[in-house]
């Protein structure tokens, strides 16, 4: 199973969809390592630069329907490859969310009120979560600011990722 | 309590409920294409697991970029081909025989009502307008299609739009599709499949209606799903009449894939279309959507009819009908890509291939390409596309570029002026579909 505590990116809008992630341009890549350089290269947003913006970031917290648009995979593996393996949001897009499942990461859905406290209290500062799938709490430090958060994912969801995905929980059960 | 369409289609292909409301159902058809799929061949050859569940459902091609452009989708194309022939798939389509996915396998007969289809692409939800559930997944649903034959799923909710009232001239099923986009948000679906009801519905051709579910995703929509009927029957009769002693009979089955009166839904919702003018989108999001009254003038630099939303011929007629005699603005690039070898054949005949050639298009080979910026037609920074597609996101067909969608019709007027226009100022008369 992967660790999912890390240090935090901010997000700050609705709608971030998979062209903006990655690209199709780079969809004739047949390996995940080979996304590395290019995640969220086409996204457009104030103060976002994909180098620095993401740097040291482990966890990544946005708002409403991340992940919206294409069925590529090569948006959760663009992240995976750049060590990013949760994403936090107040919801997400049907296709990415299972993806991200189906990987062994997590896309793990908050109340719009959690998220606008995150982006409130933390945003803009060196953030940290960690996370403990089995009560299905994060918390969050940023200095000497802690918030503790309760999330909830289904115990199917939590078997593929403790699984480490779904293609050997399939071969054995179907 | 009665049944909606999709959760009679999920109790018939029910195969676990290995947790909550987590569904597996069996797939009765896997589509690839070569985009999505030689990672998940990798992958399967990686941990020892090639195989494929049943190659006669297995269907195949290679739509996105072909022919290859260059020596990495060259080897895209290789790997499914290889793949293709040491699994016996036997439907599969290589170049000449190729088109785009979503217009290639109905064509061809491959999606029936109350089938469940999955592949690795997030327009599948077009097949639904046959009466069938069908969903986008990711490569690793597609994975797993490939070697077992299943899929997991929520439970589908369904959200019913009963569309009311009659066309006006000049107003399609994309523009109906643009509206209610617009009306329901880029998330206003997500989770849901959207059934598609009511007499405009009903009057549609299979064509009209692929283009209604093929942006059912556009909404965030699991599927889009219209009830077969007649017009079904008559499109799948050559693939279906040694299985049926009459059409009578055919559609008498087939009946049992339409929801109960009573069934429960998530939401209803009704659209009254005979008001309704031709839209477009005016953002970098399927729902920004705006009357192309309120954008006519707007300079375009290049104009793309094609894709699985409005490649086939009955759009490519529409399109014609806009173009006849006419020339394209000297400022406007016009691109046309049947989105098959069959619509391309019919095109001929037909004399619009002619028409589009007399217009100044280039007329391309059947493929996804330009749509999503991978080949024949990736727009430059700040350049703008009227398209016939279904995605408008920044750089969508090419980084920095914009795209306005919209219907064939449009889309063949806006080609005549270089700018946004509404197809009835330039026609004077209704195109007929």
């Amino acid at each position: 199973m992967k660790s999912f505590d890390g240090k935090v990116a901010f997000l700050d809008r609705s709608d971030i969809n998979t062209d903006e992630i990655i690209p199709a341009r780079y969809l004739t890549e047949i390996t995940k390592e080979a996304l590395k350089p290019f995640l969220m290269e086409d996204l457009n947003m104030e103060g976002f630069h994909p180098a620095s913006s993401f740097a040291g970031a482990s966890v990544v917290v946005s708002r409403a329907n991340f992940g919206c648009g294409s069925s590529r995979e090569h948006a959760p593996w663009a992240f995976e490859v750049n060590g990013i393996y949760l994403v936090i949001a107040e919801s997400f897009a049907r296709i990415f969310r299972q993806n991200m499942f189906n990987c062994g990461m997590m896309a793990v859905e908050l109340p719009k009120e959690d998220i606008d406290v995150l982006f409130s209290r933390f945003s803009g500062k060196e953030t940290f979560v960690s996370v403990d799938l089995e009560k299905g709490l994060f918390v969050f430090k940023a200095g000497e600011d802690t918030l503790e958060i309760g999330f909830s994912v289904s115990e199917f969801d939590k078997s593929l990722v403790k699984a480490g995905g779904w293609v050997d929980f399939a071969d054995k059960n179907y | 309590m009665g049944k909606t369409i999709t959760e009679k289609i999920f109790d018939a292909h029910r195969v676990d409920n290995p947790a909550g409301d987590i569904q597996v159902i069996r797939l009765d058809a896997v589509f690839c294409h070569e985009i999505t799929t030689p990672v998940a061949i990798n992958d399967l050859v990686a941990r020892g697991k090639d195989r494929v569940f049943d190659p006669s459902k297995i269907k195949a091609v290679i739509d996105h970029v072909t022919p290859a452009k260059d020596s990495k989708t060259a080897e895209q194309g290789k790997i499914i081909r290889d793949w293709a022939r040491r699994h016996g798939i036997k439907d599969f389509f290589d170049i000449g025989r190729n088109g785009v996915c979503h217009a290639l396998f109905p064509e061809k007969g491959f999606v029936r009502p109350g089938y469940t289809v999955i592949m690795g692409d997030s327009h599948t939800c077009t097949h639904g307008a046959f009466g069938a559930f069908a969903a986008g997944v990711g490569t690793t649903d597609l994975e797993v299609g490939i070697l077992k034959g299943v899929c997991a799923f929520k439970a589908p909710r369904t959200l019913k739009v009963e569309v009311t009232g009659s066309l006006p001239a000049g107003v399609y099923a994309k523009d109906v599709i643009l509206a209610l986009i617009g009306e329901l948000g880029v998330n206003g679906a997500t989770n849901k499949v959207i059934e598609f009801t009511g007499p405009v519905i009903e009057s549609m051709s299979m064509e009209s209606r692929m283009t209604l579910c093929n942006m059912a995703i556009e909404a965030g929509g699991t599927c889009g799903v219209c009830y077969p009927d007649a017009v079904t029957v008559d499109y799948l009769w050559p693939f279906i009449e040694k299985d049926y002693p009459s059409k009578e009979a055919a559609l008498a089955d087939y009946s049992q894939w339409i929801s109960d009166a009573d069934a429960e839904y998530d939401g209803t919702m009704t659209l009254d279309v005979s008001g309704l003018s031709p839209m477009m989108t005016f953002g970098y999001k399927p729902d920004q959507v705006k009357p192309v009254s309120e954008m006519e003038g707007t300079p375009v630099d290049q104009v793309y009819i094609g894709s699985c939303t409005n490649g086939r011929i009955e759009d490519l007629r529409v399109a014609a009908a806009v173009l006849k005699g006419g020339r394209i603005a000297d400022t406007v690039r016009g691109v046309v890509s049947p989105a098959t070898p069959e619509v391309y054949r019919m095109a001929l005949a037909e004399g619009i291939i002619q028409i589009f050639m007399d217009a100044g298009f280039c007329v391309t080979n059947p493929t996804c390409g330009a749509c999503l910026g991978m080949s024949n037609g990736v727009l430059a920074e700040g350049e703008v596309c009227a398209a016939t597609t279904n995605r408008n996101f920044n750089g969508r067909m090419g980084k920095g570029g914009m795209v306005h969608l919209m219907s064939p019709a449009t889309a063949a007027a806006t080609a005549l002026t270089g700018k946004i226009s509404n197809s009835l100022l330039y026609t004077g008369k209704e195109a007929s579909a």
